[in-house]
């Protein structure tokens, strides 16, 4: 089974983000990088469908240098091999130009089922991976949390969150795309022999050319979505702590939340 | 030319969701002269059309045939798809539920143009729509624009625009569409819909949400939130963050946060919640904020409109009981 996961490298969510002096953008100093949360669930998943079914679990991401990070760890968690597209013409993409670079790497390869993360937790897009599919001509279902492959591997079953704690059994068959939620998986931990090995895989790297792309199809320039103005949401101020007895304090946040915040 | 504002509706269970109206108070706001036009889509659902008249909706297009009745990505994407070929609409606006963000990138790709997702303000700009939406989990917001692409697409947060005044003299033409899916575009087939055990409104939409940390302690000690949340009221539910969700006190699905739901209820009642980053950017914009919580030094504090420092397991089944009374004398 030929399994791609497409993966993305984000800022901690410990970060603390700051705007830069023109409002055009975050400052990047500082900031420490770590695979995408979701996407983690993503490269489990993959590992689990290859250990059940064989074949390759190939990392598919978009980034700059620093992104090569992010796919040793997911080799170091098992993946074979890392297709990295790193161009400075892919820079400042949208998720329709993200989507645009990664179908453009994936299509040449073999691919029976693609993973992503069910958005990144950076720009909270949640948008490549159904443009993705659709550039693939590919279904996908999204927030998925169960995910099983028929026996004969020609079908996916996916268990997927809807709302208010409802879940939708959706049936498609392979190539399908698999957006990932929390509580598919439980990720593992990358192995010191897991280190080790990754350091030796392959990742082929694919610039502007090697995708087969123009520069107007990419990045900033083939972005339908384009961003104007950052800014830092305002400061909420701390209100009013309560004292008193256990009754006291109940009695009077039901008044407060009546009668001040006309909450309730 | 493209013109006009297209609303792709919601609605569950025969009734409109109320994001359909926020969204049709806001397009009717923005559209000046240009008509605004509300896309209805499911099995049964017509007559939920002329409710939306005295919204904002001009036109009302209802999509009505039974491979509607449930949600599927690949049927509303071709209908809603082949409506917007058809009809030119310069933006069309939808709902960020979980429908919504399921639908709206892929429609957005296959009409190869841009989208905002999950925005918290619309609003017109040169001509041009200019969306606010937050970004990384709400610690950071950017302001957008699709200024090349037709047409421009935005999905709306619920619970953040309000709706407008009824107009009970606006009537919105109805207009009765034809679905054209066939079996060829489902690819992927809804096979079951499981219903949760504790169903209730979802936290991105609920107006009330009573949330767990790990100061729970254990997943059976939920049920005095849960009964908290019952004498609230019908758009109360449960949340959770990450720490009790991680320590299986909690469904992933109730998660509050970067790794999980961000949401924005008019009350939010944290507790047991010390407030990590990634916590509180998932719901900073809750319009009044109270935390329960044993450590004064809790982070949660310092966002809190209302803070109580105290035993959780002693307050909150005293606040349920006062709440209890002050609804008997409603």
């Amino acid at each position: 089974m030929d399994i791609l996961v497409c993966m993305k490298q984000v800022p901690d969510t410990e970060t603390k983000i700051q705007i830069n002096a023109q409002g055009s953008g975050i400052v990047a100093e500082g900031i420490k990088y770590v695979m995408n949360p979701y996407d983690e669930f993503a490269v489990e998943e993959a590992l689990r469908i290859k250990e059940k079914f064989g074949g390759t679990v190939t990392i598919v991401s978009m980034g700059p240098a620093r992104a090569t990070e992010a796919i040793r760890t997911a080799l170091a968690m098992g993946a074979d091999k890392g297709v990295h597209l790193n161009d400075p013409a892919f820079e400042g993409a949208d998720s329709y130009a993200t989507a645009k670079a990664l179908a453009a790497a994936i299509k040449p390869l073999p691919c029976n089922i693609i993973l992503c993360g069910k958005q990144a937790v950076d720009n909270d897009n949640a948008q490549v991976y159904a443009a993705v599919a659709e550039m693939l001509g590919m279904p996908h279902v999204s927030v998925v949390t169960k995910l099983e492959i028929a026996a004969d591997g020609k079908s996916a079953t996916a268990e997927r969150e809807v709302e208010g704690g409802a879940k939708e059994v959706v049936q498609a068959s392979l190539p399908v795309l698999v957006a990932a939620q929390k509580g598919l998986n439980e990720p593992r931990y990358a192995s010191l022999p897991g280190i080790m090995k990754a350091k030796k895989k392959p990742i082929d790297v694919v610039d502007l050319a090697k995708s087969g792309l123009a520069a107007g199809d990419v990045g900033a320039a083939g972005s339908k979505l384009k961003p104007v103005k950052y800014s830092l949401p305002p400061e909420r101020e701390a209100g009013k702590v309560l004292e008193g007895e256990p009754e006291e304090l109940a009695a009077k946040l039901v008044k407060l939340l009546r009668e001040e915040a006309k909450a309730i | 030319m493209a013109t006009g504002i297209w609303v792709i509706a919601e609605q569950k269970d025969g009734k409109l969701k109320k994001v359909s109206l926020e969204m049709l108070s806001k397009a009717r706001e923005m559209a000046g002269g240009e008509q605004v036009t509300a896309l209805l889509l499911g099995s049964g659902v017509e007559g939920l059309a002329a409710g939306m008249g005295p919204y904002g909706a001009d036109k009302v297009l209802v999509f009505d045939a039974p491979v509607l009745k449930e949600y599927t990505t690949d049927a509303y994407t071709k209908v809603i798809v082949d409506a917007v070929k058809e009809g030119g609409p310069a933006i069309l606006l939808g709902p960020a539920t979980a429908t919504g963000k399921d639908l709206l990138p892929r429609v957005a790709a296959r009409l190869n143009t841009g989208l905002a997702s999950d925005c918290v303000n619309l609003r017109m700009e040169g001509g041009k729509l200019l969306a606010t939406r937050p970004i990384y989990a709400g610690k950071c917001i950017v302001d957008a624009s699709v200024p090349d692409a037709l047409p421009q697409m935005a999905s709306v947060r619920p619970n953040v625009l309000a709706v407008g005044d009824a107009d009970a003299s606006k009537k919105a033409e109805v207009v009765k569409k034809d679905a054209n899916v066939t079996d060829a575009d489902l690819k992927a087939i809804l096979k079951e819909i499981v219903r949760g055990a504790s169903e209730t409104v979802d936290l991105t939409e609920a107006s009330i949400i009573v949330a767990g940390g790990r100061a729970m302690k254990e997943k059976s000690n939920f049920k005095i939130l849960w009964d908290l949340a019952q004498v609230l009221g019908p758009g109360t539910t449960v949340g959770a963050s990450r720490a009790a969700v991680d320590s299986g006190y909690a469904e992933h699905s109730m998660q509050v946060g970067q790794t999980g739901k961000v949401v924005n209820p008019n009350l939010y009642i944290a507790c047991g919640i010390s407030g990590a980053i990634q916590h509180l950017a998932g719901m900073r914009t809750s319009k009044v904020i109270v935390a329960i919580n044993k450590d004064p030094e809790a982070p949660i504090f310092q966002k809190a409109d209302y803070g109580i420092v105290g035993d959780l397991f002693k307050v909150v089944p005293l606040l349920t009981e006062e709440i209890r009374k002050l609804k008997a004398q409603d």
